[in-house]
């Protein structure tokens, strides 16, 4: 498939070369299978240790285990916690797993089943999604935002004037102003240790593998096949967030396995980046600005009372 | 006690749990017929402040200035000729301040001039300024010419450069009266991107009714008449394309007609009404004329104000991003 330099829309192969790189590694991203998510943080944590991220305040929000509140210029990773009843569900003892903890009964009598309650407790390490079409990258004017050759996104600190054009363009919210320094910020999926061929932080941190780090096609393919699996065990509602690349961003560089609906992890359900419609916005303002000239013009003519 | 500790605890947070996950699962569900988490916005609100809205007011006063400016100029109307140059400079080194101002590194403003950007609707607005300032900045230096500097070879040279000066800023100006609307759509805020199709002529018409209510409150009666038209004509094109706003889209509708941003848009409306009805009914009353150009040029402004505001209102409220976008997924659309 050949994509003009123009692309701003709808699937692309070749996101770096697009972007002008003609020799580049392959596009890399984040898997985020929210079903072996267990709330730990670590990602949180091993984002603001790498990145050198200050606090965003330590407030108690009362959403259960969620802190964080939501992604921010200062918190690249965010870890959701939801609370909601759940239909009780059966599954074979053979499908349960024995985590091997400290009992007075012998380990293992029990399979985990029969303290399961109607209630389940979702939990998942948000991210920025390095878009296809990144609606950030788009109208930044300084060029501050630019694609890397690992087909992420990256905000340059040095270049950043702070005019937040980023902030309203970004459809999934992610990118933000911080207050004290002016300028934008958000995850740059660990860009420095991409070079060196180290994987993100937070992925590196996760102790459940929960976030999966790697060349996009490849996880894509893990992700299906781990749908797969779940739809087997009887988890229908697993369904995959933003691997897509006819969704309105073209597909994430970093994707989701959910087990509700993205809303209520604070997710967009059908985020479309502006540019889709840049096109037909000139238009309008074009014939406005026609209208608006031949209207300036013909104030003049007419009878005068001079 | 024969329970192993996994399991007391997780007994422990279903006793502790269960209403709340009753009640909380779907905070907003209780308000409306969509979910979200814990009831907190998706988007993040813009961080432009008061400085962007008055920037939108001041760029569009700026540029019909202009117009009528090379218009008087053409017409041999020299009073309402100086007022609008100046008028149009104003608006200009308003805007230049305000845009300036509202960056979160103003000492980097000129990052703005290293790319040039057709995607970034900024980027293009930027460089449409930096074309349109000197053509005003030239018109209005030279009305400003004391006459003994006229005489002077500069002086001279500054006379014969104005009217080719102004022209080329009125080329310009209706792009810098209708970009402003591309730059507040080509972003994820409901509002305004929902707005998308009717935005520029809010804007131009709010802008045509600025500069003619400045050449009305400026210029004296018997040059003002094209003012006068050109507010009447710009200021019935806000109020229809207005009312759109209010109605035509969809749920977004609701953020233009509830809170702070209908209040100001209400105002918006009386004033410009009033503004408009006295462009056309003032006749030779100097103070007939003044008070409708203010109330046009207020109007103008509560406008832009009111249409921020709505676009600040639509990221707050998770509704206005998750209820069109469920029911696109709902009904089976493609984005």
């Amino acid at each position: 498939m050949t994509v003009s330099r123009e692309s701003s829309f709808g699937p692309l192969d070749d996101v770096s070369g697009d972007a002008g790189y003609t020799e580049h590694p392959e596009r890399v991203g984040f898997f985020t299978d929210t079903s072996v998510c267990i709330g730990c943080k670590a990602c949180e944590v091993a984002c603001k240790e790498w990145n050198l991220l200050p606090d965003d305040g330590f407030d108690l929000l009362g959403m259960s285990f969620d802190n964080t509140g939501e992604l921010s210029a200062n918190s690249w990773r965010h870890v959701a916690f939801i609370e909601q009843p759940a239909p009780e569900r059966r599954t074979d003892e053979a499908t349960a797993v024995d985590l091997g903890l400290p009992s007075f009964d012998l380990p293992g009598a029990g399979t985990g089943e029969e303290s399961r309650t109607d209630f389940r407790w979702l939990m998942s390490s948000d991210v920025c999604k390095h878009c296809t079409h990144a609606g950030c990258l788009d109208v930044c004017p300084t060029g501050a935002l630019f694609r890397t050759e690992f087909g992420t996104v990256v905000v340059q600190d040095d270049i950043c004037n702070g005019c937040g054009y980023c902030v309203s363009g970004c459809p999934y919210g992610v990118i933000d102003r911080r207050e004290d320094d002016g300028r934008a910020w958000k995850c740059t999926m660990c860009y420095d240790r991409l070079g060196d061929g180290l994987e993100p932080a937070c992925a590196k941190a996760c102790p459940t593998d929960s976030i999966q780090f790697g060349p996009l096609d490849e996880l894509r393919e893990r992700a299906r096949e781990r749908v797969a699996t779940l739809h087997d065990r009887g988890i229908t509602e697993a369904r995959l967030y933003g691997e897509d690349p006819n969704d309105g961003v073209g597909g994430d560089g970093a994707f989701f396995l959910l087990l509700d609906e993205p809303e209520v992890y604070g997710l967009p359900p059908d985020p479309v980046v502006p540019t889709r419609d840049a096109g037909s916005m000139w238009a309008r303002a074009g014939v406005a600005a026609a209208a608006f000239a031949a209207t300036a013009v013909s104030v003049f003519f007419g009878r005068s009372r001079r | 006690m024969s329970r192993s500790l996994g399991r007391m605890s997780a007994d422990a947070a279903q006793q502790r749990t269960i209403p709340a996950a009753a009640s909380d699962a779907a905070p907003a569900s209780a308000e409306g017929d969509f979910r979200s988490y814990y009831g907190r916005r998706v988007l993040k609100e813009p961080v432009w402040e008061w400085l962007v809205p008055a920037y939108l007011f001041t760029g569009g006063l700026s540029a019909a200035c202009a117009e009528l400016a090379a218009g008087a100029d053409l017409t041999r109307r020299p009073r309402l000729r100086k007022a609008t140059r100046l008028g149009a400079l104003g608006g200009l080194g308003a805007s230049t301040y305000l845009l300036i101002a509202d960056l979160g590194r103003p000492e980097r403003f000129h990052h703005m001039l290293r790319v040039a950007k057709p995607s970034s609707p900024m980027s293009v607005g930027t460089w449409l300024l930096v074309a349109y300032g000197p053509g005003v900045g030239a018109a209005a230096v030279a009305e400003l010419l004391p006459s003994r500097l006229r005489r002077t070879w500069l002086g001279k040279l500054l006379g014969a450069l104005a009217r080719p000066a102004g022209l080329a800023s009125a080329a310009l100006a209706p792009g810098v009266a209708s970009y402003t609307a591309v730059l507040l759509s080509h972003t994820a805020v409901p509002a305004w991107n929902e707005a998308r199709d009717r935005l520029p002529f809010v804007f131009a018409g709010s802008a045509a009714a600025a500069g003619g209510g400045f050449g009305m409150v400026c210029a004296p009666v018997d040059e003002a008449e094209p003012a006068r038209k050109l507010a009447a004509v710009g200021a019935v094109t806000e109020l229809v394309t207005s009312r759109q706003l209010d109605e035509r889209l969809g749920i977004v509708s609701e953020a233009y007609r509830t809170g702070t941003a209908h209040r100001l848009r209400q105002w918006s409306e009386y004033l410009t009404a009033g503004g408009a009805l006295g462009s056309l009914l003032a006749g030779r009353s100097r103070a007939a004329g003044v008070v409708s150009g203010l109330a046009l040029l207020a109007g103008s402004a509560l406008q832009r104000f009111g249409i921020f505001e709505a676009g600040v209102e639509s990221t707050r409220d998770p509704k206005y991003v998750v209820v069109p976008q469920r029911r696109r997924v709902d009904r089976g659309e493609q984005a």
